[in-house]
């Protein structure tokens, strides 16, 4: 029997009752069905930024994000028809049009799963980053960057309330910088190492890691992680 | 040294102020310095107690900041459609030729910074720009030319408004509180009015917000008077950034005391002591004549404490925007106002319950708390005979492009759109090509359908939109491609980045439409999943109407988009 703070809706279908402010993503996972996040993360704020969780609620004229969502009594939802599949497959196509994706598997299986093109927008600016060597502690490289925001919430209030990271510019053109570009170890960063934990590419890693790749030795990646070298200035603006 | 006793003198006067005053101590650095070095930054941090970085991302988010050294005169010509038809590209190109720079750059003698603007809100005196000369702060320029925008002495203009119904403008110069003079409508409504009878007044008044969202003033009041927080807020929406839109503009500058005549009606149905005037960064001469009728209106008591001896009380506090389009939403006007960048917030929850500082706000735009007191002091049935059923009082549009007459028109809502061309504006430059309607967020239409009657339910019938109130006419010798370049540049410019969609989705737009003269295969198909995904899943209005005219003009002009092999 449900209680009288649950409300029940359904899904692809099936029926699925939930506690009142449950989100659809909430509502879906119970129910066993899958919706693609990228932005979402179980330690920050929700911002509901990627909407590559969106959802078709009641055919209303706007999709709705699963992550911040909230569950509407009778609504009766759908986490896969067309106008969903178009949303899911353009935004992965635009993102990999302009972000390095290499070494983010979960966005690639994603890109299979619904399709999408990896060529379809052609002659598409990037963001091009120089990777940024700057500390001792990790790396960054915003080519990668998906800018999920994940990294300035945890450094915020999110977590560690430091606030070394802020966003920068805006549009398209928007990254993840700090004040004036000053390098990690000006900054007020205090290296907890946080923003690597949640980035979900491989726009921020560990030194350790980054020099396995390189294919350094042990002895060079404890070298590198001694001393920090600003490698090329920010970026290419 | 010496620079730091300055920015000591600056800022003493913000401290014991919190982040809300970051936007007015940056406009104070900026116009001081032309742009906002680390240092200062660094001593803000200190007095306001916002981490640097915090503080750096909101320089870079607005336009009209500069954390890079600027040159002493910065030049901002507008590119957009009106301005693009009156000859702006030969302004633009003219100032940067004659002071040696390319667009964006500043000339190697310090004197110069060019650049191109979006809609400067002064369309109907295209080619129009804006100066900011350091130390004294931004002059508009109408009818631009390289010669006046050079010249040491810059020019005032004169905007032009036509009503064929005298309510919200006639030709009387009422900027002054003399010319104004009493508040009636407050005063009535102090001495004899309940907040629930104001309210109740302008729910039977069936006045409809005229800011685009098109959302009923009187149920948005009464929402936030039934919220339980408090302080409550009035916002009033000054924003004006849409293209081809300056009805507000003129408003501001000429009918000041009647704007703030409704904020306070608002606030005294409401139930709030505290209004924000929220007015573009790039309308400094509206600015200056609404801090004058603030002092003038405090000093007779029609604003400020004890509001004419009734114990109401109600301050208004003007804050200038930076050049961000999307501050007109109205949380990131919010945002832009605590001293953040201008994200939009996820709705719900709406500003009745959760608005600026999280408190219950009526945020309403500027022509909307124009109609207030007039429907106080004449009566709701009055404001009901006027219009439609739906679409009830007058309603100011602004028509520029290519009509004999461009300006803002105060209308009676059912007159046909080919009337207002036709007659009002004195007739079609030329012959017709299109006509969009409310703004670059609007919709295209085609010749044959000028005979829509200008009300809400008609526009919204030939899926339309009164939108901001835009007009802008293209007769047949406009490129429509360029019209659809600039609109797309437009909104790649002032997407704010928050969500992928219209990051995204408005750069593709905007690459796909650079190259449409000569599209690639398949680009139509690209056009039309970019814009749909925009529309659908973007998380503000932005981004949702960020491809509105694009599609529309896909599906009324398909011969721009044809793919040549
Ligand atoms: C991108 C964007 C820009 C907007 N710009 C403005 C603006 O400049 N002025 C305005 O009044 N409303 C603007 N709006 C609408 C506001 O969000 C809000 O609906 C309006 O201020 C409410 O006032 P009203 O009910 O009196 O129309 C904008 C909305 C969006 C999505
Ligand atoms: S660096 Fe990583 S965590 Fe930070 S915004 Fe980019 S993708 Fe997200
Ligand atoms: S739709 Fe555009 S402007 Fe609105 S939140 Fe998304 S990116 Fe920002
Ligand atoms: S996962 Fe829902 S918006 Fe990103
Ligand atoms: S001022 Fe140039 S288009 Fe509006």
């Amino acid at each position: 029997m449900p209680n009288k703070n649950s409300i029940t809706l359904t899904i692809d279908g099936q029926e699925v009752t939930v506690p009142e402010g449950a989100t659809i993503l909430e509502a879906a996972k119970q129910a066993g069905i899958d919706i693609p996040v990228i932005c979402y993360h179980e330690a920050t704020t929700a911002n509901g930024l990627c909407r590559i969780c969106v959802t078709d609620v009641n055919g209303g004229r706007l999709l709705q994000p699963a992550c911040v969502a909230q569950c509407q009594a009778d609504s009766s939802v759908e986490t896969r028809n067309e106008r969903v599949e178009r949303s899911r497959k353009t935004i992965l196509e635009m993102l990999n049009a302009s972000v390095d994706l290499s070494e983010a598997p979960e966005i690639q299986e994603m890109m299979s799963n619904y399709q999408a093109d990896s060529e379809r927008f052609p002659d598409a600016k990037s963001r091009d980053h120089a990777i940024i060597d700057d500390n001792p502690f990790y790396i960054r490289d915003y080519s990668q960057c998906v800018l999920c925001w994940r990294c300035v919430q945890v450094c915020a209030e999110d977590a560690q309330y430091t606030f070394a990271l802020t966003l920068g510019e805006r549009g398209h053109d928007t990254e993840v910088a700090t004040s004036f570009d000053i390098s990690m170890t000006e900054s007020p960063c205090v290296f907890c190492g946080q923003c690597v934990g949640v980035c979900p590419t491989g726009a921020l890693k560990s030194k350790v890691e980054f020099g396995m790749q390189q294919g350094l030795s042990a002895d060079e990646i404890r070298q590198s992680t001694r001393k920090s070298r600003k490698r090329k200035s920010l970026n290419d603006k | 040294m010496q620079i730091k006793t300055q920015l000591d003198d600056l800022l003493i006067h913000y401290s014991s102020r919190g982040r809300d005053a970051l936007l007015p101590v940056l406009w104070d650095i900026q116009t001081a310095y032309g742009h906002i070095s680390k240092e200062a930054v660094h001593e803000i941090s200190h007095r306001l107690r916002v981490p640097e970085a915090d503080i750096y991302g909101v320089i870079s988010f607005y336009t009209l900041f500069h954390s890079d050294p600027t040159g002493e005169t910065i030049i901002r010509v507008c590119t957009d459609p009106s301005c693009g038809l009156r000859g702006a590209d030969a302004v633009l190109d003219g100032i940067c030729q004659k002071v040696g720079v390319q667009h964006g750059e500043t000339s190697a003698d310090g004197k110069y910074t060019v650049e191109h603007s979006p809609c400067l809100g002064l369309c109907e005196l295209a080619p129009a720009a804006l100066v900011s000369k350091r130390g004294e702060g931004e002059v508009s320029i109408g009818e631009a030319t390289v010669e006046s925008l050079l010249a040491d002495e810059l020019g005032d203009y004169h905007s032009a408004a036509y009503s064929q119904m005298g309510i919200l403008l006639d030709d009387n110069d009422l900027s002054n509180l003399e010319q104004y003079g009493d508040y009636g409508a407050l005063r009535h409504a102090l001495d004899a009015i309940s907040p629930d009878d104001i309210i109740a007044e302008i729910e039977t008044s069936n006045l409809i917000g005229r800011g685009g969202a098109a959302f009923p003033t009187g149920m948005k009041w009464k929402f936030t008077r039934q919220s339980e927080a408090n302080p409550k807020y009035v916002v009033c929406n000054a924003d004006e950034s849409e293209p081809g839109t300056f009805k507000d503009r003129v408003l501001m500058e000429k009918r000041p005391h009647l704007l703030l005549e409704g904020m306070a009606l608002a606030a005294y149905a409401i139930g709030s002591e505290k209004g924000y005037l929220f007015i573009r960064g790039e309308y400094p001469k509206a600015t200056k004549i609404l801090e004058e009728a603030i002092t003038d209106a405090e000093s007779a008591n029609f604003l400020g404490h004890d509001i004419l001896g009734s114990g109401f009380n109600f301050h208004v506090e003007i804050r200038r925007g930076a050049g961000a389009y999307i501050c007109g939403e109205e949380t990131a006007l919010f945002e832009a106002i605590e001293g953040k960048r201008g994200f939009p917030r996820i709705k719900p929850p709406y500003p009745t319950t959760h608005g600026l500082f999280d408190k219950p706000t009526v945020i309403n735009n500027v022509e909307t708390l124009c109609a207030v007191p007039h429907i106080i002091q004449r009566g709701a049935t009055w404001f009901k005979g006027l219009g439609t059923e739906k679409s009830t009082g007058s309603k100011l549009v602004c028509v520029s492009g290519h009509v004999e007459r461009v300006g803002v028109y105060e209308i009676e809502p059912g007159m046909t759109l080919r009337d207002l061309l036709e007659k009002h504006c004195k007739g079609i430059e030329g012959s017709l090509q299109a006509v969009l309607m409310g703004g670059a967020a609007g919709t295209f239409l085609t010749p044959d359908e000028i005979d829509v009657p200008l009300t809400f339910e008609d526009l919204r019938g030939i899926d339309s939109t009164f939108g901001s109130g835009a007009i802008m006419v293209f007769n047949d010798t406009v490129d429509l491609r360029d019209v659809l370049r600039r609109l797309a540049l437009f909104f790649q410019h002032e997407s704010c980045g928050k969500c992928f969609p219209c990051q995204l989705g408005t750069q593709r737009q905007f690459e796909i439409l650079q190259r449409s003269d000569n599209p690639k295969n398949g680009d139509t198909d690209r056009l039309r999943d970019v814009g749909l995904t925009m529309t659908e899943s973007s998380l503000c209005g932005l981004g949702q109407t960020a491809a509105s005219a694009i599609l529309s003009a896909m599906d009324k002009f398909p011969e721009l988009f044809i793919e040549k092999r």
